[in-house]
């Protein structure tokens, strides 16, 4: 399992660098999605995913009884999704707003605007 | 303390200069000299105990790093400050007038009291460090002072060469300094000095001398960084008479003496010092014997006289320290005379070229007479001060052994000195009267020659009565810095001896030098340019470095996000790959076998979206393949028992939709920007980060670098924070700072698409209305 999701983190990741290496503002974007979701996987499967019981304290107790997955990567995890939709959401209306002005997504084009 | 008091006075005299000037500008320059005058007036009062009882003080600053704002003051210290003070509060004085109507002339009060501060804090500073802030605090003042006049390149290339090797020096002086404290175990100098502690047997000795020689070296201009010294003349005149009389060049030769207890004494010391004070000293003599700026050749001049003092420092003989001290007193008298009386000639001739000067006696008789005295003290004559500087260093050629070879090179430096004394002093105030100056030459105010004609008259009451005046402090000082007590008896008059014979040699050889004076100066000029001097090494490895930071940038700073990206993800990479490899390698364990169907499942949509994603050229296709990478993701968070993380996975994912299909119609569709050989270049890349992201992910679950707090947190959650959901108590409770933060860069974020989305609307609206 593992190395399933481990190879699907690279992959993410590999597509996500060629996509920032475009020079498409567009392209840009899909990089910078992709690259969340590559490092959103690799946090949260960086301790070994073992278990697949959520960490949630059972009814009538008051602690965990194993087995659970680990919470500290959720808790992080959790917080990496919403800043990299923070980051996008930003992303996409910078795009917009200088594609506006530009009017060209080439972003080697920015270099010639001057604006 | 009052030390302490007295550096802050001028460094509020700094601060108020401008505001001074503005009020007052005809009288800025006197009221601020009366700030160092009493910081002198009060010095003054504290010679006569200052042997046993040495005036210190400490604030404390920074204890944890050892540094603190301690001052002690010596006699050594004490015979610095008073130079400084008294030679500076003249200088303030002579360029209020010197500089009168220069639009920039608070500016000017500002860098010198500045300058004078810092100057003040090397000689009296206890601390390393405090010494190290004081030491680089007069190089950038002394760049300030030197570029004064900085509408003009060359003044400005001259200053920041000045700052470049002085500041190369700081450098070396900081690594001396740190490794001192290593060796000695303190940050006192007093300590240190008290102490009786050498080093010259620790295993960092080598290195600490090294440091420290080229610190001192490069701000007291000796050979091979004496070029910046005679370049340092682009200053206004009074600075010039600053720097090269009491302070800047003095630094070094100060730490020199400063430190003789616990570095010198060694072979290396001795003939490191000997060695190249001998050659600074020849080449500031013959340099100046080939001038015929006046300034120029009181610059050369004082190359010579530094290269005597390092000299004389290495030979460290009570005898030598003590002519050191007699020759440093005597020159930043008389040398401070001179460069102000040159300052006068320029400022009311309007030259200062010794050929077309001549015969000034008549216009300015007062300047004529100090310069004059002044002259006669350089030169050595009895009964000036500078004779019995002199005297004293002939009287020491005499123990057995190397010195007597360097007794020839000192006779010599002294004719030329002799003879350029003259030429200063003399050359242009006698002779036919002549009408070759772009102005007509008239006497200067009172104001200009009032400081030099004090100087110079006190170098002839020094050498009149040396008994009264500055035996003791000369005395106590030597003392001081040789930690051993040395009585020291200064006179005119020693009777029929070899020095005086010696004297007499040298006075007839710079007779003889100063009568063919004129055969020197033709060859000036063609032989500078063409000679391979140092100022032209510093220029080739100056330019040097511009050349490779230009090209460097041209590499690095390209302009292109994909090259940056390059760069940056390769050395990434590589720091990742040297961690892979220094954690123990590759991993080795695979499993696979365990991966359900779902994973599978899951796994697969991912991989087989991002294919559309990243090649597909309709952006619905895109958005669509996007939607499929992070449903598949979400799977996955399902899967491993991730509730919330799917929860709020499914929530952005919506969200993101909802965006691009708002900005979508506004954004352009896919295009191919880019080659073949760059698209290849591009996959290559990508795979080896990907694989390496990969081996990372595969290591990670099988490295532990800490204890994981994650146990700690479970146990925590319902005892302390009364939460079943350990995802969120840690979220809202354990490490509520982070949600802040995350909270903040939403706001932030949205901030910025508002900005965005606003400025659009609004020029919208101007074009309709337009």
């Amino acid at each position: 399992m593992n190395t399933l999701i481990a190879i699907t983190v690279g992959v993410l990741a590999a597509a996500s660098i060629y996509s920032l290496l475009r020079c498409s503002m567009m392209k840009l974007i899909v990089g910078i999605v992709l690259l969340g979701h590559a490092v959103n996987l690799l946090i949260f499967s960086a301790g070994g995913l073992r278990d697949s019981t959520p960490p949630i304290i059972a009814e009538n107790q008051e602690v965990l009884r194993p087995p659970h997955a680990d919470p500290l990567p959720q808790a992080l995890v959790l917080t990496a999704i919403v800043i990299s939709f923070g980051l996008i959401a930003f992303c996409i209306t910078l795009v917009q707003r200088t594609y506006d002005i530009v009017g060209d997504d080439d972003i080697n084009a920015l270099a010639r605007s001057d604006s | 303390m009052e030390i302490f008091w007295i550096i802050l006075g001028i460094l509020l005299g700094a601060l108020s200069a401008t505001t001074v000037h503005r009020v007052s500008a005809m009288y800025s320059g006197r009221l601020l000299a009366c700030i160092p005058a009493t910081g002198f007036m009060w010095l003054l009062t504290r010679v006569p105990d200052i042997h046993d009882h040495p005036l210190q003080g400490s604030i404390s600053w920074f204890p944890q790093l050892g540094a603190d704002l301690s001052f002690h003051v010596d006699a050594l210290g004490l015979l610095m400050a008073l130079l400084i003070t008294g030679i500076g509060a003249i200088i303030l004085a002579y360029s209020g007038d010197y500089l009168k109507g220069d639009s920039q002339q608070g500016r000017f009060f500002v860098f010198l009291m500045v300058f004078m501060a810092s100057m003040l804090g090397v000689v009296t500073a206890d601390n390393l460090i405090l010494l190290f802030v004081f030491w680089e605090l007069t190089s950038v003042s002394s760049y300030l002072l030197i570029g004064y006049y900085h509408e003009s390149a060359e003044s400005r290339w001259k200053a920041l060469q000045a700052l470049l090797v002085t500041g190369l020096g700081g450098a070396a002086m900081m690594g001396g300094l740190i490794l001192l404290n290593r060796a000695s175990g303190t940050w006192t100098i007093s300590e240190m000095l008290n102490s009786g502690l050498s080093i010259a047997e620790h295993a960092y000795y080598p290195a600490i001398v090294t440091l420290f020689i080229i610190g001192a070296f490069t701000k007291s201009a000796q050979f091979p960084f004496h070029f910046w010294l005679p370049n340092a003349m682009a200053a206004p005149t009074p600075v010039s008479a600053y720097l090269h009389s009491a302070t800047m060049v003095k630094a070094g030769v100060f730490l020199l003496l400063r430190f003789t207890p616990v570095l010198g004494g060694t072979s290396a010391w001795m003939i490191t010092l000997t060695g190249f004070g001998s050659i600074t000293m020849l080449i500031g003599a013959v340099n100046g014997l080939r001038q015929t700026d006046l300034k120029k050749i009181l610059a050369y001049t004082t190359l010579s006289v530094l290269g005597m003092l390092v000299l004389l420092i290495g030979l460290g003989t009570p005898t030598a320290i003590a002519s050191a001290m007699l020759l440093l007193t005597g020159h930043a008298l008389y040398k401070a005379t001179l460069f102000l009386t040159s300052g006068i000639i320029d400022h009311e001739t309007g030259t200062r070229d010794l050929q077309r000067l001549r015969g000034l006696r008549r216009a300015m008789p007062i300047t004529a007479a100090i310069a004059g005295l002044a002259a006669l003290s350089k030169a050595g004559l009895p009964p000036f001060f500078g004779f019995i500087g002199k005297e004293s260093i002939y009287s020491i050629g005499f123990a057995p052994g190397a010195m007597v070879a360097i007794l020839p090179m000192i006779m010599l430096a002294n004719m030329i000195m002799f003879a350029l004394a003259l030429s200063t002093g003399f050359h242009p105030f006698h002779g036919a009267v002549t009408s070759d100056t772009p102005k007509s030459p008239h006497e200067a105010g009172p104001a200009m020659y009032l400081g030099p004609l004090i100087l110079s008259v006190l170098g002839l009451v020094f050498g009149l009565l040396p008994g009264i005046t500055v035996e003791s402090l000369i005395g106590s000082a030597v003392t001081s810095i040789l930690s051993t007590e040395t009585d020291i008896h200064l006179s005119v008059w020693h009777g029929f001896n070899v020095p005086l014979l010696l004297s007499i040699a040298t006075i007839a050889g710079g007779v003889v030098l100063y009568r063919m004076r004129v055969c020197f100066w033709s060859k000036a000029d063609e032989s500078d340019r063409r000679r391979l001097s140092f100022d032209r090494i510093y220029t080739f490895i100056f330019n040097g470095f511009v050349a490779v930071a230009k090209c460097q940038t041209r590499i690095l700073q390209s302009g292109y996000l994909r090259n940056y990206f390059i760069i940056i993800l390769s050395v990434t990479g590589a720091m990742i790959a040297f961690n892979l490899i220094a954690l123990g390698g590759l991993p080795r364990t695979f499993n696979i076998r365990d991966a359900k169907i779902l994973d599978w499942a899951a796994c697969i949509i991912i991989m087989a979206s991002l294919y559309p994603a990243i090649f597909g050229r309709s952006r619905m296709t895109v958005l669509i393949a996007l939607g499929a990478v992070g449903f598949g993701v979400t799977m996955i968070f399902i899967l491993h028992g991730a509730p919330d993380l799917a929860i709020t996975q499914i929530v952005v994912e919506t969200l993101t939709v909802v965006l691009f299909m708002l900005a979508i119609y506004r954004l352009p569709n896919f295009r191919s920007h880019s080659t073949r050989n760059m698209r290849f270049f591009d996959s290559v890349f990508s795979g080896i980060a990907g694989l390496l992201v990969t081996l990372c992910v595969l290591k990670a679950q099988h490295v532990k670098l800490a204890p994981s707090v994650s146990n700690q947190y479970s146990e925590w959650s319902y005892s302390l924070a009364h939460g079943k959901n350990i995802v969120n108590v840690i979220l809202v409770d354990f490490r509520a700072l982070d949600t802040m933060g995350e909270i903040s860069v939403l706001a932030i974020s949205s901030i910025g698409i508002m900005t965005l989305v606003l400025t659009r609307t609004r020029k919208r609206r101007m074009e309709k209305q337009e």
